[in-house]
């Protein structure tokens, strides 16, 4: 998209609100934590290491995700994607877990794409089915239990170990995040992701493959989970049942908070990288405030209103 | 400056009315009155003010300056129910009904007869049957969603929507665009029966025969501003598109040049699909700009997708250039070289929130990317080479195309798909609700296109058009093409015979 | 004009036509529960039917609450939390105790107390009347956000479910209280069981009374809701409004149509159903559980339901009363399960794909589409 020449463009301001409240968060935090013990853990480069290395995971997540909300479509499947891909790498074990595991990300995104772009069922449901039938299948496979083979070596090097002092798991979240803004800014592809989200018959008559568009999205955003489980399971050694289902609304709220329209066509990656930064920040300031979950979900909803009332005000409607 | 009846016996009187919106001027201090017992035309191009005027008489919209006065008394219309209360009812171009609810739903819609609080369903759709009747279309069935119901019979029940209102001022934008030729005598008769009523009737239309034959008074305006009334006859039509354009028009279509035989660029034959195209064979060169004629719905816009690769389950042939194919989707069609500008641009041509270079250069992508990425020099270049082309005048190129009028629209439209270099154009009436200097740009566009090696297929509603601007013209009926006209037969009594099919049997138009 | 005669038949075939959706759903739900009961060993029984009401009617009302905003194009993500947030509130509220219910509040370390809730039948009768009020004002909290803050519906509601998720959570951190023993039995048995315990109809054994004493309590409450709060309301100026905005907003709009109204009541009507629905879970299991993944599988149950009864996502079109068949099929196919004998293991895996089978129906009608550019809306 070409950039605006107008001061803020409508776009440019959710992630400007939206760093401005990463720093408010971070100074109540730092002023409670100094107030509380004295210290002020919030600001070391350690600790802020750590959290994003947590928050890589939903990062990833999170720009598969954009991609698909930006086609004015949605994947509920991503949950049980992320946990089948992590219980089939460890599973097969060896030098071919991770293409396993995003193997499964891949198949499950064609499954979507061919349901939602060729059978025309609404990507609400048809992803909701999708990820019954993943849960239903690792279900079948696992016993039910935690599977008990291990993540290979690879996967816990690129998701626990450091180069340079840095996680890798970060320079992986990085690598996709260049990739989608590339993707997006620069290609043909991502011209026709924001087309197809404004108006997919316009689009469609312009000569673009718009069923071609749509699987490709669904692919990636099946390629993302199937990432993020494979190093969810690299970091935790091992997958666990339901390891995907604390993904799927924080990565829906932060791709939302950082100004994509949830009705699809506009957006922009920075926004989705700040949102999940927010929230992980978030996140980790009421784990040091000891709240209790009762509060955390009240604070993680109040949060996602505010913002969008700061920012995300939708038009009258008018003739 | 008017030249109307005395102030006081008008029904409605604007002063000094004036709007803006964000920097254009869209009204600025208009004087204007209406009386009862009266149609009065507005005429105008797109950009006039005729929509905005309309608007703020019907509530939709506030004036920045300027009062109204409805039978002597001030008055505000802060939403379109008090305008209704007031008995202002508007019939606006885009329908105000509700797809999914039923016909007798959507007529009684905002207060429908109750019965214990909850809506009478027997005594609405006794509502509907009369005021279908009051048109005489009674064979609408109340309880059809709307729909299920072709476009024509839509627009019906938006006026019997209208008419349940009973108002006292009418006002109708356009509200006959889309009914068939049968229906459109009815309307006509009600509105007859509505002025012998004393209503008083407001009518913006483009189709200058039609003002001709309904109204007994006619207003033109200009870039916002009240130009002139007149009554009925006083004016000829070259005056007064004259004064709505505001310079003179020598000629209105481009020069036919004389053809020379060429090898056609597009071949049809027997072309058939569901009921609605039937074994049209037809031949298009380069060079020669064909029409599609003839009584709406018969299936020329059908051929039009047809050949755009957007409908499934045709049959015959189809041969560009010298290669058979049969494009399966409209990207196929792009690709061998077809090009179609859409019916509707607002949701089928234009992607309206993006911006203007965004739209300009989705359908050529591929020829200014450089490897996998967009290269931004050659998509600039390109951008403002169609700008340039088309003379679209435009604040920036990253403005949204929606800002854009209906007319720089469309041109935006076109301008897409030339970047495309097209050698088969195929035009869905692309002129309607087009202001008139920009069509004329548009015929000799087209001209200019087809002297250049395009074979150019063009649908029009327009019998003026086609045979000003068609070497050709092939009239269809019934999904049939029943007669080609060119050179001394291309004439408005050819054409009408034939749309008409000259058989007696075929007196009505098809819905 | 045509004959009269034909007339009505006229009309019967545009009635069939639009309601497609619903009758698919009806039937399809009486041939499944048929064949449920042909294979169940104790069939065609009370206690069966008492049985699965019981499962019924907690997902039928979440269904009926989506029902609302889909039929407005929109979504709500809360209603499994709306549902569960009621449920909690009636743990404390419907425990029947003679002397009443002392209540406290405890926050930020204070110790509030909140006096003493009463007891007996009155405080029943009292303690509903307050849960559903909760669920209808969490419902009306949502129209709000939704048309004041003017943001999208899927969001907006995300965000309410997550507060009302943490207001369950703290008023259940683990689950606990009590429902009256007599309101449990009352409520998840046979209407007999309800007037014996309740002392009405000479205690469930007057003559007249008996053909009736068989049916399950869940199913009289089910029909006793949608005959008076569903079927009035779509009836209403405000109810067909709110399928006006899912038709075509704009087109609402310019017909002078109260939008915001509208659009409130929506919300405010799924939040009441929602409450009745946790209202019942909270009898039904005699204890509040404010169980996270529970409230989102009952939310996306429902959005399976309303598709599943014919309902639109697309909005315009549909029906509550589909949606009741919707959940009834799906809870139905569980049921399946434990007849059949199928491995627990398999369980999750085919309720996956019939989920999934059943809404891939609608896409034969892609397969007959010829003109493509109908397939977009």
């Amino acid at each position: 998209m070409t950039t605006a020449s107008l001061g803020l463009s409508r776009d440019d301001r959710p992630i400007l609100v939206a760093a401005l409240f990463i720093l408010v968060i971070l100074v109540a935090g730092t002023v409670y934590t100094f107030a509380r013990f004295g210290s002020a853990p919030l600001l070391s480069p350690t600790y802020l290491l750590q959290q994003l290395q947590i928050g890589s995971f939903l990062g990833i997540v999170a720009a598969g995700m954009m991609i698909v909300i930006l086609i004015a479509q949605i994947d509920l499947s991503v949950p049980w994607t992320l946990a089948a891909a992590a219980m089939m790498a460890t599973s097969i074990g060896g030098p071919f877990a991770i293409p396993v595991g995003l193997g499964v990300g891949v198949l499950v995104g064609l499954v979507n794409g061919v349901g939602v772009a060729y059978l025309r069922v609404p990507s609400m449901i048809f992803t909701l089915g999708v990820n019954a039938v993943m849960r239903g299948l690792m279900v079948a496979h696992t016993g039910g239990y935690a599977p008990q083979t291990a993540a290979t070596e690879l996967m816990r090097t690129l998701a626990s170990d450091r180069t340079l002092g840095i996680p890798n798991a970060l320079f992986v979240w990085v690598a996709v995040s260049v990739l989608v803004s590339v993707i997006l800014q620069r290609t043909p592809l991502g011209r026709y992701i924001y087309a197809i989200g404004n108006k997919e018959a316009a689009a469609y008559l312009a000569g673009v493959d718009t069923r071609r568009v749509t699987v490709i999205c669904f692919v990636l955003c099946g390629l993302a989970a199937a990432l993020a489980g494979v190093l969810l399971a690299g970091y935790s050694t091992k997958a666990y049942q339901g390891m995907g289902d604390a993904y799927l609304l924080p990565s829906i709220a932060a791709v939302v908070i950082g100004g994509t329209n949830i009705l699809g066509g506009r957006g922009r990656y920075l926004g989705t990288l700040i949102g999940v930064v927010l929230i992980v920040l978030l996140n980790s300031v009421l784990s040091i405030m000891d709240m209790p979950e009762a509060g955390r979900q009240v604070i993680y909803g109040l949060v996602i209103i505010i913002m969008l009332l700061v920012y995300g005000r939708g038009e009258r409607v008018t003739s | 400056m008017q030249d109307a009846a005395p102030a006081q016996q008008a029904f409605l009187t604007l002063s000094g009315i004036s709007k803006r919106y964000a920097g254009v001027r869209a009204l600025e201090g208009v004087d204007f009155a209406c009386e009862r017992g009266n149609i009065h035309a507005v005429l105008g191009e797109n950009g006039a003010g005729k929509s905005t005027l309309i608007k703020i008489v019907a509530g939709v919209v506030q004036p920045d300056a300027g009062s109204m006065r409805l039978a002597g008394k001030d008055v505000s219309f802060t939403t379109p129910s008090v305008a209704n209360a007031a008995g202002v009812v508007c019939i606006f171009q885009e329908l105000s009904l509700m797809p999914d609810l039923s016909v007798a739903d959507n007529i009684s819609i905002v207060s429908p007869p109750r019965r214990f609080g909850l809506i009478d369903t027997r005594a609405q759709r006794r509502r509907a049957e009369e005021l279908l009747a009051e048109i005489g279309c009674e064979d609408v069935n109340p309880l059809i969603r709307v729909r299920d119901l072709p476009l024509s019979r839509r627009q019906i029940v938006e006026i019997a929507k209208a008419l349940g209102k009973r108002p006292q001022l009418l006002i109708l934008d356009e509200a006959t665009s889309a009914l068939t030729s049968a229906d459109v005598e009815k309307v006509y008769a009600m509105l007859a029966r509505l002025k012998s009523e004393g209503v008083a009737i407001l009518y913006i239309s483009h189709r200058m025969h039609e003002v001709e034959a309904l109204a007994d008074r006619a207003s033109v305006f200009r870039n916002g501003r009240h130009i002139e009334t007149f009554d009925k006859g006083v004016r000829s039509t070259a005056d007064i598109v004259q004064l709505m354009i505001g310079r003179d028009i020598a000629t209105q279509y481009p020069a036919k040049p004389q053809r020379k035989p060429s090898k056609p660029v597009l071949t049809l034959e027997n072309l058939s699909w569901e009921k609605r195209l039937d074994r049209i064979s037809l031949r298009v060169s380069a060079g020669e700009i064909v029409g599609l004629g003839g009584l709406d719905g018969q299936g020329q816009k059908s051929l039009l997708l047809a050949l755009f690769g957007v409908l499934r389950g045709v049959t015959g042939s189809i041969t560009v250039g010298d290669r058979e194919l049969r494009p399966g989707s409209p990207a196929a069609a792009k690709s061998v070289g077809i090009a179609l500008v859409p019916e509707d641009r607002k949701t089928e041509g234009l992607m309206l929130p993006m911006s203007i270079a965004d739209n300009l250069a989705i359908a050529s992508l591929d020829a200014i990317s450089t490897g996998p990425f967009i290269d931004r020099a050659k998509e600039n270049a390109a951008v403002q080479h169609g700008l340039a082309r088309l003379q679209i005048k435009i604040g920036a190129p990253d403005d949204a195309v929606l800002t854009l009028s209906g007319g720089n629209q469309q041109k935006v439209v076109l301008a897409k798909w030339l970047m495309t270099e097209p050698r088969i154009i195929l035009l869905n009436d692309p002129t309607r609700g087009i202001d008139v200097g920009t069509k004329q740009e548009l015929y000799r566009l087209m001209r200019e296109l087809a002297d250049q090696g395009a074979a150019i297929l063009f649908y029009s509603t327009d019998y003026d058009e086609l045979i000003g601007c068609c070497d050709r013209v092939a009239i269809m009926y019934d999904g049939r093409i029943v007669r080609e006209l060119e050179g001394v037969e291309l004439n408005e009594t050819n054409i009408i015979a034939s749309s008409l099919n000259i058989d007696a049997a075929a007196g009505s138009a098809r819905a | 004009m045509p004959p009269p005669g034909l007339l009505v038949l006229d009309d019967l075939a545009i009635r069939t036509r639009q309601n497609v959706g619903l009758v698919t759903a009806i039937m399809l739900f009486c041939v499944l529960y048929l064949l449920y009961n042909l294979a169940h060993p104790k069939g065609f029984s009370p206690a069966v039917l008492v049985q699965n009401g019981d499962e019924i009617f907690a997902l039928a009302m979440l269904a009926m609450a989506q029902t609302v905003p889909v039929l407005m194009s929109g979504l709500d993500l809360s209603v499994g939390a709306v549902m569960t947030m009621v449920a909690c509130f009636a743990s404390y509220l419907l425990t029947g105790a003679a002397s009443g219910t002392p209540l406290h509040l405890e926050i930020f370390g204070l110790h509030l107390g909140l006096g003493t809730f009463p007891g007996g039948v009155g405080g029943i009768l009292l303690g509903t009347a307050i849960c559903l009020a909760i669920g209808t004002f969490a419902g009306f909290i949502n129209g709000c956000v939704v048309v004041y803050g003017r943001i999208q519906p899927i969001i907006a509601t995300l965000a309410t479910g997550a507060i009302y998720i943490g207001v369950a959570l703290f008023l259940r951190p683990t689950p606990g209280g009590k429902i009256d023993e007599d309101l449990n039995w009352a409520m998840t048995n046979s209407l007999g069981d309800f007037a014996s315990t309740v002392h009405i109809f000479d205690d469930g054994t007057a003559a007249w009374f008996a053909p009736f004493a068989w049916i399950p309590v869940p199913f009289v409450l089910l029909v006793l809701i949608a005959l008076l709060v569903w079927l009035p309301f779509r009836r209403s100026v405000l109810g067909r409004a709110v399928y006006a905005v899912g038709s075509a907003e704009g087109a609402a709009y310019m017909s002078g149509l109260p939008i915001e109204r509208a659009k409130i009541a929506a919300f405010t009507l799924a939040g009441f159903f929602a409450g009745c629905g946790g209202l019942f879970l909270a009898i039904q299991t005699s204890s509040g559980n404010a169980d996270i993944p529970q409230a989102g599988g009952y939310t996306l149950n429902s959005i399976a339901s309303v598709v599943i009864g014919g309902t639109s996502l697309l909005g315009g079109t549909g029906s509550a009363i589909g949606s009741i068949f919707g959940a009834m099929i799906l809870r139905v196919i569980s049921f399946f399960f434990r007849i059949f004998d199928i491995a627990p293991l398999l369980q999750p895996l085919f309720e996956g794909l019939i989920l999934l089978a059943a809404v891939s129906i609608g896409a034969l009608r892609v397969l007959r589409v010829r003109n493509t550019l109908e397939l977009f809306r």
